[in-house]
């Protein structure tokens, strides 16, 4: 459904085949588990069995001796690494502590940390080889969850650690709370003391993975004449490169990265962990080494996203939001870098709130370090505040929507940073919830209710390169750096046929190496179909111009007499007119072939918002949800694939209420992740799920020029509020600590706890 | 994985031999349970001994008593999808059904299901409920045991080395029997019983009950066989007051623990509510087979 008048494209809206969806349904599609080349070994990975030691000798001469094993590898191996900051897109990353992850130095930091690696003949053997690996430890106490490790006598994860803040060091002693942000604006005090309504809460959730299906894996080849050669399955081939580069002090001209097909990513595969052991590896065994994970692998040593605890203060004065205090602390896992930053800047995002104070702790626990899953620290922090809007909204005998669209930000409307918004489209999103047909219907029936909230990610922009190459038979080749995990193939094909006004068909977008295309950054930040698309349109407007040149010749007519439209050179008077296949066919005999290329730091990016509506049922009995009907509301800017962005749009809300319901990490006192397999970590199933309704709002961003917005990761924004506040009406029980599984809603209402 | 043999006997005489070699020994009845354990090194063997092979376990049928004979290695799918098998022991199929998807169901069996003597087995609460008795067979002879006496412990059956589980023996359910199993999971597919209840009764003319069994999974040691909620049924109307009192009966024998698929309080409270779940269904089930 759309809602808002654009103008009418040839292409950009329709939904045309994937270019790679015939590889991929017929399973021709080549991952990195797909790798075969010859003398190529198998790789596996040591891990801790601790959550918290130290290591003081690891021994490895029996498992070098055993037949069929080529390399054993431990953190000695690694150059060492410098204490400092690389940006990584959606997230940055401290080398030393990136070094230490991928292969423990001094200590381990949660079970699972990999320790050492053997390469061998074959993955049994390798196994057996990992047996034979001693590893000396001196077990120190683990601290797991984020408040106890917030304390004074908390075990230390480093004894070198101070927390941090905006203004330098913030503690004299050692402390697990690596930094300390504080957003402010106006006066809270005053403004809660004239207050009509406050509510106070507090908030926890756990640790959530973001549950790809296709694991980690890595190959890599190291060459004799030191160039190294890694496929593997990345959300960026060029960060993996950097990191790979950084970590092993390898000049980036050296390292050839080969994106294979990825299996989801959702933020997941933009750090590294198995790349430099594989090339380790690779260059002690003299062949080409492979690592996959196994799932288990994958839950207990790659980077699921942050638990939390949020103390959240509201209040409201004439049905206006007029404050907010938020004291909100989340787990980065072994090393600093939750997302707990983002989560306080999206927290308010939706709304104009004049009085606020945000205080955003960073803390590390002995769990896995988290990577990004989907707009970042902006999920829990909107379960929080949606979850006190409901409250408040009720307070003051309000719709919850209509709350929501008398409080809602706008252009101009200032960020807790204070930078003013863009155009931007909360209210319409609101206004279209409102209008929806699910909202104008009734929720009927014993133990249901209804539930709404808003959410807001920022999207990014960053680095794009593109080149398009133009065929003589008047078809092109789009060589670009983007991988494809949501359809971009097809997203960035469609805005190069839409500007040089030929067929789809008659694109053939390839994800091409490291070596291969100019830099890109990851595909994250929701930012591909935008930011690559910006370079897709600079190629196709390079293109345009050449077209032109070429076309004077062939026409005999100066070039300022000649513009390009319509997927042809035409006069200025229309008297003459040459089509894009027929300059095509010219080319080799008008000046050579004819490519293009752009190359850019996207601007102009445009933020995100989405509004939702979920109905459930509660058996009381069992404690079990059921979500009966879910409409996701979203500001698309422009849909280029509508089917594409109805299916981000369902993938997060899927995601979301997996997160609401049922996901956690759930770790036994000493450490151990006691569910670290898809059959004990409950992600939804198709029966989980309804339907998902989509209603796709296009409020063009003027900083694209089919008003592209990204569109991936805010759909996950509000569905744990969402279904909070449905469960809270259907209940009459207010959740506030995440997932809302059976075990805890039975527990709170036959008051079992 | 370390290295094992894989042997595939043609008959009993040939699968005890191979049992009595002195080798380490697993038993594959299915696979379903034992290859994933095998691969995570949670077991180890010296030779994996593949049961589908042996044409007694692999066939099933009704005698003339109506009891049904179910060889230990026969599918799961090819019970339920027997009309006469999900008529006669619907409560069976209540557990056939559950256990895995259907790619897994082709290959998973009752014997395995059982020999896994995992606590939370859907196989185990609803042949116990059903009094089904297992045939237990060796070089020395055979002889029978009822399934809840079975278990030892998690993961731990009763079979002894050089003891093979044979056959599978489910008594006719009377005119005025039902039976009913069933398991609470937290998603709607792809789970494993946080607690589980599998119930039978009898009912006189007069809707008294005259016999019952109940018995539950996954809140306990091992599947638990709960004759005190047999004793709060029998003699009493098949009434929702009856069945809650069997239910707090059955929450009051259950052990269970808390762990990721659930808490001691909240499995308790499901024992509960399950068995009078389960005893609703059986009821129905007897009255719409009248």
């Amino acid at each position: 459904m759309t809602t808002i008048d654009r103008p009418t494209y040839r292409i950009v809206g329709t939904r045309p085949i994937r270019p790679d969806g015939v590889e991929k349904v017929t399973g021709k599609a080549q991952y990195g588990a797909d790798v075969r080349l010859p003398n190529l070994i198998q790789g596996r990975i040591l891990r801790s069995p601790h959550a918290h030691a130290r290591i003081l000798s690891i021994d490895t001469s029996e498992a070098e001796k055993t037949p069929g094993v080529f390399a054993v590898l431990t953190h000695k191996d690694f150059p060492v690494a410098e204490d400092k900051i690389e940006e990584l897109g959606e997230s940055a990353v401290n080398l030393k502590e990136l070094s230490d992850n991928i292969l423990a130095s001094d200590k381990v930091l949660y079970k699972g940390h990999a320790v050492a690696a053997v390469a061998a003949i074959n993955g049994h053997v390798a196994e057996e080889a990992l047996k034979k690996i001693r590893v000396e430890y001196e077990v120190l106490p683990p601290v797991l969850d984020v408040r106890d490790a917030m304390r004074e006598d908390a075990p230390l994860l480093s004894e070198t650690r101070f927390t941090k803040s905006m203004s330098g060091q913030a503690s004299d002693k050692p402390s697990n709370i690596a930094a300390i942000t504080r957003f402010q604006g106006g006066n809270v005090e005053e403004a809660f003391a004239a207050a009509d309504h406050i509510v106070e809460r507090e908030f926890t959730t756990k640790m959530v993975h973001q549950g790809y299906i296709e694991p980690q894996n890595s190959t890599a080849s190291w060459n004799s004449d030191g160039t190294l050669t890694i496929w593997t399955s990345t959300q960026g081939a060029f960060v993996v490169r950097a990191q790979v580069a950084e970590v092993l002090r390898l000049p980036v001209s050296k390292i050839r990265v080969i994106p294979m097909e990825i299996g989801g990513g959702f933020g997941g595969k933009i750090p590294i962990y198995l790349d430099p052991v594989a090339t380790l590896l690779s260059k002690k065994a003299g062949r080409p080494v492979k690592l996959v994970m196994n799932r288990t692998e994958v839950f207990m040593a790659t980077g699921p996203t942050s638990g939390s605890s949020i103390k959240l203060k509201m209040a409201e004065k004439d049905g206006i939001i007029t404050a907010v205090q938020a004291e909100m602390a989340y787990e980065a896992g072994a090393y600093p870098g939750s997302p707990v930053g983002a989560g306080a800047m999206t927290m308010l995002s939706p709304y104009n709130i004049e009085n606020f104070v945000i205080d955003a702790y960073d803390v590390v626990v002995n769990k896995p370090k988290v990577s990004a899953y989907r707009a970042p620290g902006a999920p829990v922090s909107a379960f929080a505040t949606e979850t006190a809007i409901d409250e408040l909204a009720k307070a003051a005998g309000m719709d919850p929507l209509e709350f929501r669209l008398k409080n809602s930000a706008h252009e101009g409307t200032r960020m807790v940073t204070g930078v003013p918004f863009p155009r931007i489209g909360h209210e319409e999103c609101v206004r279209a919830a409102l209008e929806s047909p699910h909202y104008q219907s009734p929720i009927e029936g014993p133990n249901r209710g209804r539930g709404v909230a808003s959410g807001f990610w920022f999207n990014a922009g960053l680095q794009s390169s593109v080149s398009v190459a133009v065929n003589v038979d008047g078809t092109v080749n789009l060589i670009e750096g983007s991988t494809d995990i949501g359809g971009t193939r097809a997203s960035l094909a469609m805005q190069l046929a839409e500007t040089l006004g030929i067929p789809y068909d008659d694109v053939k977008p390839i994800v091409a190496d490291t070596d291969s295309v100019g830099h890109n950054d990851v595909t994250g930040g929701s930012r591909t179909t935008f930011a690559s698309g910006l370079a897709v349109v600079e190629a196709a407007k390079d293109i345009q111009a050449q077209m032109i040149s070429r076309a004077s010749k062939l026409l005999n007519a100066p070039e300022g007499e000649l513009r390009y439209e319509d997927g042809a050179v035409v006069s200025s008077d229309g008297s003459k007119r040459i089509p894009f296949a027929e300059i095509a066919a010219a080319q080799g005999r008008t000046g050579g072939p004819i490519y293009g290329n752009a190359s850019l730091m996207a601007r102009g990016v445009g933020g995100a918002y989405a509004t939702h509506i979920v109905d459930v049922e509660v058996d009381p009995d069992t404690g079990k949800v059921t979500v009966l009907r879910y409409t996701a509301v979203q500001d698309v800017g422009t849909a280029i694939h509508p089917s594409y962005v109805e299916g981000q749009i369902q993938g997060g809300v899927a995601q979301g209420i997996g997160w609401a319901l049922n996901e956690e990490y759930y770790y036994n006192e000493d450490g151990t992740l006691a569910n670290a397999s898809f059959l004990d970590y409950r992600m939804p199933t198709t029966l989980d799920v309804p339907a998902i309704d989509t209603v796709l709002v296009e409020v063009p961003n003027p900083g694209h020029p089919y008003g592209v917005r990204g569109v991936g990761e805010v759909p996950i924004v509000p569905p744990l509020a969402a279904v909070a506040n449905a469960v809270a009406e259907a209940t009459g029980h207010r959740f506030t600590d995440l997932p809302i599984s059976p075990r805890r809603v039975v527990e709170e209402l036959h008051g079992l706890a | 994985m370390e290295n094992f043999d894989y042997l595939a006997p043609r008959s009993l005489t040939e699968a005890y031999a191979a049992l009595g070699s002195g080798r380490t020994s697993l038993m594959l009845a299915g696979g379903t349970d034992v290859i994933v354990q095998l691969r995570e090194g949670r077991k180890q063997c010296d030779q994996l001994i593949d049961l589908k092979h042996i044409p007694e376990l692999m066939s099933y049928g009704f005698a003339a008593d109506g009891t049904l004979e179910i060889g230990a290695a026969v599918p799961l799918a090819q019970l339920y999808e027997d009309p006469e098998v999900r008529r006669r022991q619907p409560a069976l199929c209540d557990a056939a059904t559950i256990i895995g998807g259907t790619a897994i169901q082709s290959r998973a069996t009752l014997g395995g299901n059982l020999c896994n003597a995992s606590p939370a087995a859907d196989s185990s609460p609803a042949l116990i409920a059903l009094g089904a008795l297992l045939v237990i067979g060796s070089d020395r002879g055979t002889g029978e045991v009822p399934v809840e006496a079975f278990f030892a412990g998690p993961g731990r059956s009763s079979l002894q080395p050089g003891e093979i589980l044979l056959q599978v023996r489910i008594p006719a359910l009377g005119a005025r029997e039902g039976a009913y199993y069933h398991r609470f999971i937290p998603r709607n597919e792809m789970d494993i019983a946080v607690a589980s209840a599998g119930v039978r009764i009898g009912l006189d003319e007069s809707d008294r009950i005259v016999s019952a069994r109940v018995a539950l999974g996954a809140v306990a040691a091992t599947p638990l066989f709960v004759p005190s909620a047999a004793e709060a049924l029998i003699g009493q109307p098949a009434t929702r007051e009856t069945f809650e009192k069997a239910g707090a009966a059955a929450a009051a024998a259950a052990t269970p623990i808390t762990d990721m698929r659930g808490s001691a309080a909240q499995r308790k409270h499901l024992v509960s509510v399950l068995t009078v779940r389960a005893l609703e269904r059986a009821l129905e089930r007897i009255r719409e087979a009248r």
